[in-house]
């Protein structure tokens, strides 16, 4: 039980490459990246968990001083959500400028690349 | 048929190798639930009585680690540049200049219900970012968070509206001139730090009390920046991607 959101992590991973490396859709291609970069906030997430431990943020219920999880992995997961989201966003961009330019979004029919 | 197969053959092996590559790599972690980092634990130890910000993970987002977090603005500004930048008025070789394209062209009627959720939900949206951001030190929440929320808000207009709807809401002038602002004031602030203490970005306002909306020095005002960057990058990209498919659909 110990290892199963690492494992969850490392699918996630794993099976966006797959996604990737099988995709016949550029925006097809866009989203696996983007479910590959979701698998290491699996892992950031996972790692700063403790057991029975509460959230990084204390209030009138949850006191100074109560064990709380690792709240450096929990800011560097929110870092690595908005840089996903800005490169999804950029990559989105390529796409329609490719589809306007070539009429296609298949990967196999965009090659070989021209300048 | 051969080409198919050999790049299965290809992903397969590539897909065992990461696989297993990372496997190995998270073998080695503490089981799960028992990781005991010591940057972690000491922030958490040291973080409200330090700097009055109850929310941890904010202290360190805009505080401790702050000058990461500047960076990170520069790549959502960079990213959000690099989209205008292709974006850019070019026509393929299959289109023509369609007319103007802020003009808005004839839609198919489209039901009241959805144009009235849009006008509620609208300022909902935009006063529960505005909420989430101002207790971003606080509660679950600051300003990445809210600008997502705002943009949110932002893309019903389009739904319930139109697109010229959601131009004169938000010129892009507008949009362009807040989103530096947001991004040049977090900056700022870091400059501002250094020419009163001499070190870049320390937090020199006074820390007030524990749980009010002003204390934790200068986390709220770093936030704020980044909430008012977050949410005009977003407006300006919604905007751009919005603009892009009418004149696609125009031009055929």
């Amino acid at each position: 039980m110990n290892w199963i959101p690492y494992g969850v992590s490392v699918w996630m991973f794993v099976i966006g490459m797959i996604g990737i490396t099988r995709s016949r859709n550029v925006i097809h291609a866009i989203l696996c990246l983007a479910e590959m970069q979701a698998s290491t906030y699996v892992l950031l997430i996972a790692i700063g968990y403790k057991n029975g431990a509460h959230a990084p943020i204390f209030s009138s219920d949850v006191p100074v001083g109560t064990a709380s999880v690792d709240p450096l992995v929990q800011a560097l997961t929110l870092t690595d959500i908005v840089v996903a989201t800005v490169v999804t966003a950029l990559l989105l961009t390529m796409a329609i400028q490719v589809y306007r330019l070539t009429g296609t979004l298949d990967p196999e029919k965009l090659r070989p690349m021209r300048g | 048929m051969k080409h198919g197969a050999a790049r299965w053959i290809v992903t397969i092996a590539a897909a065992l190798a990461a696989g297993a590559f990372m496997l190995y790599g998270v073998a080695g972690l503490a089981p799960f639930g028992s990781y005991h980092g010591a940057y972690g634990d000491l922030i958490v130890r040291v973080a409200v009585a330090q700097r009055h910000a109850l929310n941890v993970a904010t202290a360190i987002n805009f505080d401790y680690r702050g000058f990461d977090t500047l960076i990170e603005e520069f790549i959502l500004f960079t990213a959000v540049a690099g989209v205008t930048l292709l974006f850019r008025e070019q026509l393929g070789p299959h289109e023509r200049h369609g007319g103007d394209p802020d003009v808005d062209y004839e839609l198919a009627p489209e039901s009241d219900g959805i144009g009235w959720m849009g006008f509620a939900f609208v300022p909902l949206g935009a006063l529960f970012a505005i909420y989430i951001a101002i207790h971003g030190h606080l509660t679950p929440g600051g300003g990445f968070q809210a600008g997502a929320i705002a943009a949110s808000a932002y893309a019903l207009v389009y739904f319930g509206q139109h697109y010229r709807a959601m131009k004169a809401l938000v010129p892009h002038a507008f949009a362009d001139a807040l989103e530096s602002i947001g991004g040049g004031g977090y900056g700022l602030i870091g400059v501002a730090a250094a020419l009163v203490s001499g070190v870049f970005l320390t937090n020199v306002l006074p820390l007030g009390k524990t749980g009010d909306i002003l204390s934790a020095g200068t986390i709220p005002a770093i936030n704020a920046c980044v909430f008012v960057e977050v949410t005009f990058g977003f407006v300006t990209c919604l905007e751009l991607f919005v603009k892009q498919t009418r004149k696609t659909e125009k031009s055929e």
